[in-house]
């Protein structure tokens, strides 16, 4: 949003979820793009997951924007992020024991995510609580996107499978590799890869047509 | 008079990218040979269809691509070829073929093409059909006929067994002939052994690669308490050395820097057969040495004279 100096709702919640797209875009969050993603059902629950702590955290950033001394900033996002991730931990435990056990680790690593340290340093330190909420709506959204295609995409050839219903039969041999730690880094380059390669060819067009 | 003026390299020699490729599917026809003799049908129908994926996946992708086809370099056979000479008879002809598309696709034309590959592209298909069908990849069969000279007596049937790397230790004899279970083309070390006199001579691989690596394993081996000769012998460190470690694009220029490479690549083989989880570790050891390669190659330039000390 370079142009206009005051971002629209629809242009923040868009800009998150394609233009500047996390996981695609940006190349942020890619511990948890990477690790989690061995099945579509672990891209979704993460995904929202980091999400719910992206909306909550951007707004409460936000609102205490001004009371935040400069140089205490990054430990009071911290403190902020991690109440939302302790949160978002204990309610999965309590409700959803099976993805709490896949996703492991990387649930309390969210506090982490660079994504959500990045939009709360770049944009809600400097925006109003509302549009920063709709921001990292956005944002939280397009991560979910991004790792739950790459979920399907591990878990449809690793697996034969997605979301746990078998689409390739019982004749289909899965093909480990992809459900492994190699998996993820040649699905994610592969997906990155096609995504640019639209993109540029789109850039070319647009460029033509000036 | 015209003068004509071109950038560097000067001095051109005869050898090509097509010739060499030539000069090693001729290195490999005794392998090719052997695993016919072993394996017979089997062992063809592996070969052919590996190869035509290649090719195959080789030609499609460049003509998609708008590229200039170079099937004619015959890169592609040479890595399709590989691929099928790594597979234990057994396997399903689908997983070599797998194996050639990731070779040609994934691992040489997205990173650029001949030239452009950080991995050997016949390895890495290995290694990603060794994680992937891990049931089908390892159950080696011991051939139906056995290669004697008349040195030995020996009655095998068929049967399937592990590889002789988990197996009590084999003959030596058999172990050169052949008569032991493993992946087609790499049983038979005295095809192998032809294969390497041929590169040398010929000059398309110099022998530091293959003498540092071989050496070190058999050394390593020796300190651990094992049989050298057997360490050197057993499972697919011949192969492997001869045709895989020798790759071009994926090993290092320099004379010291192959030598660094051969002893790196046989340390790896050595202790990941005995202390990974893998009976035999060749595969990954080539593997994570054609990484440390563009390592080597930088840090072993050799300073153009009359460059400047660059004060850091």
């Amino acid at each position: 949003m370079a142009e206009s100096n005051k971002p629209t709702m629809r242009g923040v919640f868009i800009n998150g979820v394609l233009n500047e797209n996390p996981t695609f875009r940006l190349v942020l969050g890619t511990c948890p793009t990477l690790a989690v993603t061995t099945s579509a059902i672990n891209g979704i629950g993460m995904g929202l997951a980091a999400t719910f702590v992206l909306v909550c955290s951007n707004f409460v950033v936000s609102c205490v924007r001004k009371l935040i001394p400069d140089k205490a900033r990054i430990p009071a996002f911290i403190v902020i992020i991690a109440t939302f991730v302790t949160i978002v931990q204990m309610v999965m435990q309590a409700f959803l024991p099976s993805l709490y056990d896949a996703l492991g680790l990387f649930i309390p690593l969210i506090v982490v995510n660079c994504i959500i340290l990045a939009r709360a340093e770049a944009f809600a330190s400097k925006n109003g609580p509302v549009i920063s909420a709709v921001d990292g709506l956005g944002m939280g959204l397009g991560f979910t996107c991004s790792i739950t295609l790459i979920g399907i995409i591990r878990e449809l050839i690793g697996n034969g499978t997605v979301f746990g219903i078998s689409l390739l039969g019982a004749s289909y041999q899965p093909m480990l590799l992809f459900v492994l730690a190699p998996g993820g880094f040649i699905t994610y380059g592969l997906v990155l890869g096609i995504i640019n390669a639209i993109t540029a060819r789109r850039q070319a067009k647009a460029g033509k047509e000036e | 008079m015209a003068l004509h003026i071109s950038t560097g390299p000067h001095l051109r020699s005869r050898q090509d990218t097509p010739s060499l490729m030539r000069d090693v599917l001729i290195a490999l026809c005794p392998a090719v040979a052997a695993s016919l003799y072993f394996y017979g049908l089997k062992a063809l129908w592996i070969l052919l269809v590996s190869t035509a994926c290649a090719v195959l996946s080789e030609y499609v992708w460049q003509r998609l691509m708008k590229k200039p086809i170079r099937l004619n370099d015959f890169s592609a056979a040479v890595t399709g070829l590989l691929i099928g000479l790594n597979m234990p008879a057994t396997v399903p002809v689908w997983v070599p073929a797998i194996g050639s598309v990731f070779a040609i696709i994934i691992v040489k034309q997205l990173f650029g093409g001949i030239g452009h590959n950080f991995l050997n592209p016949a390895l890495a298909a290995r290694a990603v059909l060794l994680t992937s069908w891990p049931s089908y990849m390892t159950k080696a069969l011991v051939p139906e006929r056995t290669l004697t000279f008349g040195l030995f007596e020996s009655s095998v049937d068929a049967i399937t067994s592990a590889t002789p790397l988990v197996a009590p230790v084999a003959d030596i004899r058999n172990l050169l002939m052949g008569n032991i279970a493993g992946a087609i083309g790499e049983t038979c070390k005295i095809a192998v052994l032809l294969g390497l006199i041929y590169l040398l001579i010929r000059g398309v691989i110099r022998w530091q690669i293959p003498v540092c690596m071989l050496g070190t394993v058999a050394l390593m081996s020796w300190i651990l308490g094992k049989d050298p000769l057997t360490a050197v012998l057993s499972g697919g460190v011949l192969f492997g050395t001869v045709f895989m470690a020798t790759d071009y694009v994926t090993t290092p220029m320099l004379k010291v820097g192959q030598a660094i490479f051969g002893v790196g690549a046989g340390i790896l083989v050595v202790l990941i057969r005995n202390y990974g989880n893998y009976p035999e570790g060749v595969t990954y050891a080539i593997l994570i040495m054609n990484i440390v390669t563009p390592l080597l190659d930088r840090s072993l330039k050799r300073k153009v004279y009359g460059e400047v000390k660059q004060n850091g």
